[in-house]
């Protein structure tokens, strides 16, 4: 990025509409469907303004049909459009996912490559705000175990410009899952780390590059959209005890940046995965796997940790919903926790 | 079928008490959700005070809850959605119960888990969900179970218009008819799914016309009036009774408030809630009462007091009660 690029702050919800109308300015083939994105710009905000320049044709409200609508962007992609679908919440995937995981994530492979299903899904993750158990869930590791979707999960506003301006223009469906608890939005309380500086400038960030947003010696933190700001404050408490945490934000799910966490992993030898989906079967183990199937190389000086909802789905009530979600203190505990061991 | 006096003031009773019901609710919402006491640059913080999360308020629509529920039994069950409680209400839903959840605390329906969209009372067959649509194909699932078990218990899905555009209303639909299963469809056309108006999503007037592509009678009230709902309800719920099979109801009713509180209703023409008020259901059941001479200010009175001390003692209930454990959030993923 040149230095001359007039950068402004900018929530993560105006820099995703950002990515978006800049995108549709400059690609014809590029349209808007879901529920509440037009007269309303999404109700958290990430197509706000753009029925205002381009108008209805180009960004549709939808019926309450997710299987219809999503079912549409697939063949609307097949034809050489490049639908931009939303999802309003990730938890109404459940009435959709025929569509997404059957066909809009295999049909290039099933075709021996010769159909592309140029799409992106966008969609609304995490609780915090007490939306309980249909309303609160991040869900992108069922997202990422299913091939052929690639799945982006940014923590700020400056890699959601760029990573949604990459989905966008990618050749295969990317589904882009931004949590409501950072998005900015003027009715929820957000981590005001993930509101920053965004070049006004058209610009892309490449899929499977993670990103060290805080470098650290004595553990790494391997995490991911809002946990990432909490990761940062809990670095900030670790630090003031002498505890120096790296924090390795992923960014992209698939691809996912093996080599970052390995490298990082290597020079801190401690490893705490940071996670606001379910601890089974998830992200969590995933990244715990790929440190396991790479001992012959790295030494651990500590187990490794993992945070994550412990295999609930998440509560409505405030006490136990904090209980059920990992928090700044939970990491801090956690690393601390990890501090103690002499592994050698 | 006519309203019998009993019935009559059944219905008024329970929409009053539905009213400030919802009322306080909209209230006690906002307590401690706006500036300066939430974070800097914020106009509202959803997940703040002693009510946080969604809260969608069903004021203006009592009427197709009550003309419904007034004639069905302890034994009927019921599926809300996402706005469930003058339906839950009219159910006889412990009140203090419900309102407890909706604080979020241990003496709550589902013991602070699930809030206000996701109320459940087994006691009176009451459950909802926050996922539009997904409530008509459950009460397929009652209705069939009833007739499985020998009763005579009839299964009612309420869900809004925007609801009858999801495949789960269609696949349902066709389910019930095919199986000729005791359930009533109730379809309450407020006129938005959220932001957006039925006309920009539906592509007909009305969802009672597509009852005959299903095989089953389709029935429009268009007034949101109590004994007219009660009216239309009734054949419906005989007819499921008598084991004659399906009905699909819409009423056109009004949403009083935003789709949730906090909503800034920017899509809404000014003054179009106020407007409706014009016509607000209460006193027009009111009225209709006193030319009977069902009702006259003293017995009105008499019947607001006593629903303001339910409605008031449920709210101070919730509020007084005590929060879970955090670590009650372990609790209840498996039957034991
Ligand atoms: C499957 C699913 N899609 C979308 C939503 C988000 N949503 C919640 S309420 C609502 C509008 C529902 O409209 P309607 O059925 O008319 O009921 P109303 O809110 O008017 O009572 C939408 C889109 C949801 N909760 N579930
Ligand atoms: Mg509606």
């Amino acid at each position: 990025m040149s230095t001359t690029t007039t950068t402004r702050r900018l929530t993560m919800a105006q820099a995703i509409s950002e990515a978006t109308a800049q995108e549709m300015a400059r690609d014809p083939r590029v349209f808007v469907m879901g529920e509440d994105v037009g007269k309303y710009g999404g109700i958290f905000s990430a197509t706000t303004g753009l029925l205002e320049q381009f108008g209805p044709e180009r960004v549709m409200d939808t019926p309450i049909s997710e299987t219809g609508f999503m079912g549409a962007a697939l063949g609307a992609a097949a034809e050489g459009l490049r639908p931009i679908s939303e999802l309003m919440f990730v938890d109404f995937f459940g009435v959709c996912f025929d569509q997404i995981y059957n066909h809009i994530a295999k049909n290039h492979y099933m075709s021996g490559g010769a159909c592309k299903y140029p799409l992106v899904i966008t969609t609304g993750i995490g609780g915090g705000y007490n939306d309980a158990a249909q309303h609160s869930q991040c869900l992108y590791s069922i997202f990422a175990h299913v091939p052929g979707l690639k799945v982006v999960v940014p923590s700020n506003a400056y890699d959601a410009k760029g990573l949604m301006t990459t989905a966008i223009r990618d050749d295969n469906p990317v589904i882009f899952l931004y949590h409501k608890g950072i998005m900015g939005l003027s009715w929820m309380s957000y981590f005001e780390g993930s509101t920053n500086e965004v070049p006004e400038a058209q610009y892309t960030i490449p899929f499977g590059e993670a990103c060290v947003v805080r470098e650290g010696s004595d553990v790494t933190i391997v995490t991911l959209s809002q946990m990432v700001q909490k990761s940062m404050l809990a670095a900030d408490q670790l630090a003031t005890e002498g505890i120096s945490a790296e924090i390795l934000d992923l960014r992209t799910l698939v691809p996912l940046d093996r080599a970052a966490v390995l490298a990082s992993v290597a020079k801190t030898g401690r490893l705490l995965v940071a996670d606001e989906d379910y601890l089974s079967y998830g992200l969590s183990g995933e990244i715990a796997a790929l440190v396991a199937e790479n001992l012959d190389t790295l030494r651990l000086k500590a187990p490794v940790r993992r945070l994550a909802v412990p295999d609930v789905p998440i509560p409505f009530s405030h006490p136990l919903e904090q209980f059920a979600i990992p928090q700044v203190d939970n990491i801090v505990a956690s690393v601390r926790g990890l501090m103690t061991f002499k592994l050698d | 079928m006519q309203a019998t006096t009993e019935q009559l003031l059944w219905m008024y009773e329970k929409m009053v008490e539905i009213r400030e019901y919802e009322e306080t609710m909209a209230k006690v919402y906002l307590e401690a959700k706006l500036p300066p006491k939430i974070q800097k640059g914020l106009a509202f913080d959803i997940g703040a005070g002693p009510v946080p999360g969604e809260m969608h308020l069903a004021a203006g629509q009592e009427p197709v809850a009550v003309g419904v529920c007034a004639h069905l039994r302890r034994d009927d069950t019921v599926v809300g959605a996402h706005r469930p409680h003058h339906f839950a209400i009219a159910k006889d839903v412990d009140l203090n119960a419900m309102t407890a959840e909706m604080y979020g605390k241990a003496t709550g329906l589902g013991r602070g888990k699930g809030g206000h969209m996701h109320l459940f009372d087994p006691a009176v067959k009451f459950s909802c969900s926050g996922i539009v649509g997904a409530g008509a194909p459950q009460a397929c699932g009652a209705a069939l179970a009833a007739r499985k078990l020998g009763t005579d218990a009839v299964a009612i899905a309420f869900f809004g218009e925007g609801a009858a555009n999801q495949g789960a209303f269609h696949e349902a639909l066709n389910l019930a008819a095919l199986w000729k299963l005791p359930v009533v469809f109730v379809v309450e056309d407020n006129k938005y799914g959220i932001s957006v108006e039925k006309s920009a999503s539906t592509a007909i007037a009305s969802n009672a016309d597509r009852a005959v592509a299903y095989g089953m009678p389709g029935v429009l009230v268009e007034k949101n009036d109590a004994v007219a709902v009660f009216e239309a309800a009734g054949e419906a719920v005989a007819r499921a009774r008598r084991g004659e099979g399906p009905t699909l109801i819409e009423v056109k009713t009004d949403r009083y408030y935003g789709h949730f509180q906090g909503d800034p209703e920017t899509y809404r023409p000014k003054g179009e809630a106020k407007a409706l008020r014009q016509h607000d259901p209460i006193p027009a059941l009111g009225a209709l009462l006193r030319s009977r001479d069902l009702l006259d200010d003293e017995s009105d009175a008499a019947l607001r007091t006593r629903v303001s001390a339910r409605v008031q003692a449920a709210y101070d209930f919730g509020r007084n009660s005590p929060y879970p454990e955090p670590q009650d959030a372990l609790l209840h993923v498996f039957a034991d």
